[in-house]
C-alpha cells in the first residue's frame, strides 16, 4: 500500500550513491521479504513512477525475494518456513526467532560513468 | 562496509548475497534498510513522548471490533488514578472523538480522507494539540484495518490487537504481518460465545503462536466490567516498566 513512498526513499538512497560516483545508475538489487508488508509486484510500478527524470532513471530494478527463515531457541536448527508459520521444523517448537523474511533493503547499485558507454573498472565499498 | 569477504553477512542476511559481478563493472555493494521518511518521523514522536514520559498504545483492528468501545471502558475505570488522551483515526467523521470527549478525556480527531491507515506525520500534527505533560497513557485508536496500519511506525510503546469473537479464530494466520507486531492480543465480544461455537480462543492463541510471537492473549467483553482487570493489569505494569526504563535512560 506505501510502495510508492518506499521507492521515494530507494531513490533518494540510489541517486544519493550515484552522486558520490559522479555516475548514473545502470541497475539496483533491492530485498523484499514476504513479512514487509510490501507486494513486489507494485513495487516494480512504483518505481517506474518515482524513478523518471533522475539519475536512476534508465536504470534496471531488480527485486531479491527473500525466504522467511527462522532459528529455534530450543534445538537451534535453522528452519526455511512460511508467512504464518514460523515453527521450527525440526522440533515443532514456535519459540523461534526470525533471522530473514521482514525486510526491505537496498542490496547493490550498479552505476555507469556518464560520459562513457561501458562500465568503468573501479571497485566501490560503502 | 567490506564487499569481497563476506564478513558482514550472518545467518540474518545471507539471503541478500547476491552473485559477484564482473570486475570491469562498477557496484555499490549495500545493505541498507530503506528507513523512509514515516520511519524518520515516528523516531521523532517518541522521542517527544519519551520527554514527557507518556506511554504511547497504538490499538488496531478490523472495523466494529470495539476498539472506541474498549477506550470507554476503560478511561471509566480509571477515571481518578491515571491521565489519558487519546488520538482518533478514522476516513470520516468525528464520531469516535466525541465519544472519548464525552468521558472527559482530551481526545484528538484524526480523518484522513482516503488513507486507509495513520502515519507518523498526521501522528505528530495530532500530538502538538494534546497536552502531553498533562498525560500518563496515550490511546491512539488506529483507522479499522487489518492491514496497512501494521507497516505505520507512529511512535508508539505497544501495539495491542483487537480481534472479535465475530471475525473467527483463522485471522493471526491470516494476517501474519499484522499480528506479528501485537504486544497484546485481545479477544473481544467474548459475551457473544454462546452465540459462535465456531471460535475458539485456544486456536486464536495459537495461531498467533505460529507466528513467533510470545504476546499474551486475553479475551475481554467491554460490556462486562470484571473481564477488563486483566487488560488494566497489564495497562499499569506496561507504565511502571516504561517509566522504569525511562528514569534508567536518564541516568546513562
Amino acid at each position: 500500500m506505501h510502495e510508492l513512498a518506499i521507492c521515494q526513499a530507494l531513490i533518494i538512497q540510489v541517486e544519493d550513491i550515484a552522486r558520490k560516483h559522479a555516475a548514473d545508475v545502470e541497475a539496483i538489487w533491492i530485498g523484499v521479504g514476504p513479512l514487509s508488508g510490501v507486494e513486489p509486484r507494485l513495487i516494480e510500478r512504483a518505481y517506474l513512477l518515482v524513478a523518471q527524470g533522475g539519475r536512476a532513471s534508465e536504470a534496471q530494478l531488480h527485486i531479491q525475494s527473500l525466504p522467511v527463515r527462522v532459528v529455534c531457541s530450543s534445538c537451534g536448527t535453522h528452519s526455511d518456513v512460511t508467512p504464518n508459520n514460523l515453527v521450527c521444523t525440526a522440533c515443532g517448537d514456535w519459540r523461534t526467532t526470525l533471522l530473514c523474511g521482514d525486510e526491505l533493503s537496498l542490496l547493490r547499485v550498479q552505476l555507469l560513468a556518464p560520459t562513457s558507454s561501458h562500465s568503468i573498472p573501479r571497485p566501490a565499498h560503502v | 562496509m567490506c564487499d569481497s569477504c563476506g564478513c558482514n553477512l550472518t545467518p540474518g542476511n545471507q539471503a541478500m548475497a547476491l552473485q559477484p559481478l564482473p570486475a570491469s563493472v562498477t557496484a555499490v555493494e549495500v545493505l541498507s534498510g530503506l528507513l523512509n521518511a514515516n520511519d524518520l518521523a515516528a523516531q521523532h514522536n517518541r522521542a517527544h513522548l519519551d520527554a514527557h514520559g507518556v506511554l504511547t498504545i497504538n490499538l488496531m483492528s478490523s472495523p466494529g471490533a470495539g476498539k472506541t468501545t474498549l477506550l470507554e471502558q476503560t478511561i471509566a475505570a480509571l477515571r481518578g488514578h491515571l491521565r489519558i488522551g487519546v488520538i482518533e483515526g478514522d476516513l470520516d467523521t468525528e464520531n469516535d472523538a466525541e465519544r472519548i470527549r464525552r468521558q472527559g478525556v482530551p481526545a484528538v480527531q484524526i480523518t484522513t480522507g482516503s488513507a486507509c491507515h495513520l502515519d507518523a506525520h498526521m501522528v505528530h500534527d495530532a500530538l502538538h494539540t494534546l497536552h502531553l505533560h498533562e498525560l500518563d497513557l496515550l490511546f491512539i485508536e488506529n483507522v479499522g484495518n487489518l492491514v496497512c496500519p501494521a507497516s505505520f511506525d507512529l511512535g508508539q510503546h505497544c501495539n495491542v490487537v483487537l480481534l472479535s469473537y465475530t471475525e473467527g479464530d483463522d485471522k493471526p494466520a491470516k494476517y501474519p504481518v499484522m499480528f506479528r507486531t501485537a504486544d497484546l492480543l485481545l479477544l473481544t465480544k467474548s459475551d457473544l460465545a454462546p452465540y459462535l461455537d465456531d471460535f475458539d480462543p485456544a486456536r486464536a492463541k495459537t495461531n498467533l503462536r505460529a507466528l513467533a510471537n510470545s504476546a499474551p492473549v486475553m479475551t475481554v467483553a467491554a460490556r462486562g466490567e470484571q473481564d477488563l482487570n486483566a487488560w488494566l493489569t497489564w495497562l499499569e505494569s506496561r507504565l511502571q516498566a516504561h517509566r522504569s526504563y525511562l528514569s534508567l535512560d536518564s541516568l546513562a
